[in-house]
């Protein structure tokens, strides 16, 4: 459609002069949005109210929505699992009997663990849950992989927490509403949480990629030592992930390290659990004795 | 035989039958409103239970603006860019101010052309509008790559795809809107 005539206002100086303060407002309000950016840049905390004023007024639709979806996952899982319930029942039941006999030895494990760190004396500070919510929403038309927990600060919830979910890992809290807060996920590129192989405890790096996968790069130099099928786990250093929550499972080696896919699926999780920064208390003594100094931590 | 006038019964609303059917009024609320809020609600489609791996739902936001601009000409004054684009910034995820920016430009972009090819079929428009799309999303990649760290570019090529094939459905849709928001 070919444009109104307006933009050819004639000899009437009002309308030229309209037609003129259009373009000037919009110069001028291009020129705010790239100052507002830099501001954004720079300081990345500074329009987080904005924004989690923006999550607050969508989450009740977001809630429901998410309940409704919820509910029809379980409807076609149910239905789906009357296809084929014989023969899954009986693979099912030998595993149950395999399993028991490891469920046992594990629980022996246990309870010589308990006895082994009660003589060298060690106190844990064991991953205390703060609050329990779910994943409403993420930003799944950004670069960045951020979603939206349904409880905020009104349960306990506080920047730089943990969140895991059943089956593993998720991320951390980077912005708290009254009732919401923002979880930055493992696959986002910024991430960076410590990890080590299942099997012999060998520390690595897990960055994410952005597109659902994270990269592992182990920390000693050389080969890269992984092989498809390896376990992930979180190694708990640098305190502010817990120690062996699941993590990812490898699925592609690199010339460096490996590609691993997160345990936990944002779509698929049930709930995620919001804990306390591991070994906080520990952290926030040795910050008191001595602080960090110049070097502050950026806020998200 | 002749037909009184008075015999003819359009078929209309119960509500609206003793209404004037000549001389009505275009309801001044009804065309502010509809593309304001349909650019709006379409902005805050991210805020859905959608989770994808990777960022692949196309910037219904940015489809719906670039639609009502492309569509109807002037109906959006020239910096209405950067009020939808700081908008759409609270539900996108993005910096605060990128979609202002990268909105605002694609408005100036439109209006140059506007001025160099008046009369433009639709095949042209989706032309213009996957240009647009593209250069956004990608302003949009390299804005987020200033603030944080962000992955390879290659990885919004599925959803440049995805937005400008959804283009022409989004376009029909405005389309159907206008309609509503011109009716008498």
């Amino acid at each position: 459609m070919a444009p109104p005539p307006h933009r050819r206002p004639g000899f009437s100086r009002k309308a030229q002069y309209g037609l003129f303060a259009t373009y000037v407002v919009a110069i001028a309000g291009t020129i705010v949005a790239a100052l507002l950016l830099t501001i954004s840049v720079v300081d990345p905390t500074g329009f987080s109210a904005l924004r989690t004023f923006g999550s607050e007024v969508t989450a009740p639709v977001a809630r429901v929505v998410n309940d409704a979806r919820q509910s029809t996952q379980a409807i076609t899982h149910n239905v789906s699992a009357y296809i084929d319930a014989a023969s899954r029942n009986v693979t099912l039941e030998k595993e149950l009997k395999a399993n028991r006999t490891a469920l046992i030895e594990a629980r022996a494990l246990r309870v010589e663990n308990a006895r082994l760190r009660g003589l060298l004396k060690i106190s844990d500070d064991d991953a205390q849950q703060v609050a329990v919510g779910r994943l409403i929403s993420s930003t799944a038309s950004s670069t960045r992989q951020v979603a939206t927990l349904s409880i905020g600060r009104n349960f306990g919830v506080e920047r730089a927490q943990p969140v895991r979910g059943p089956a593993g890992l998720i991320g951390r809290v980077i912005e708290t509403g009254p009732t919401t807060a923002r979880v930055l996920l493992v696959t986002d590129s910024e991430n960076l949480v410590p990890v080590m192989r299942a099997s012999d405890g060998l520390p690595a790096f897990s960055s994410g990629l952005g597109n659902g996968l994270v990269l592992i790069k182990p920390l000693n130099l050389g080969e890269s030592p992984f092989k498809v099928g390896d376990i992930i786990i979180t190694s708990g250093n640098g305190g502010l992930y817990g120690a062996n929550i699941p993590f990812a499972r490898i699925i592609r080696k690199t010339s460096d390290g490996a590609l691993g896919l997160p345990f936990a699926d944002p779509a698929n999780t049930p709930y995620a659990i919001v804990m306390k920064p591991y070994l906080g208390e520990a952290r926030a003594a040795q910050q008191a004795l001595a602080p960090d100094g110049e070097t502050k931590e950026v806020a998200e | 035989m002749k037909i009184p006038v008075s015999a003819i019964r359009l078929p209309t609303r119960p509500s609206r039958e003793y209404e004037s059917r000549f001389d009505r009024e275009q309801s001044m609320l009804k065309m502010l409103a509809i593309p304001i809020t349909s650019v709006i609600l379409a902005s805050m489609v991210t805020t859905l239970p959608v989770f994808s791996a990777g960022p692949l739902l196309p910037p219904f936001g940015l489809l719906m603006f670039l639609s009502w601009r492309l569509m109807r000409p002037g109906l959006l004054p020239i910096w209405s860019g950067v009020p939808f684009g700081l908008m759409d910034d609270l539900f996108s995820g993005q910096p605060f101010g990128s979609a202002g920016l990268l909105w605002s430009l694609a408005m100036l972009v439109v209006e140059i052309i506007d001025s160099r090819a008046i009369w433009r079929d639709y095949l042209q428009d989706w032309l213009i509008a996957a240009l647009l799309i593209t250069a956004v999303l990608l302003g949009g990649w390299w804005i987020s790559g200033l603030a944080h760290a962000t992955p390879k570019p290659e990885i919004l090529f599925p959803q440049i795809l995805l937005s400008i094939l959804l283009y022409p459905l989004i376009v029909r849709i405005c389309a159907r809107l206008d309609s509503w928001r011109l009716a008498t």
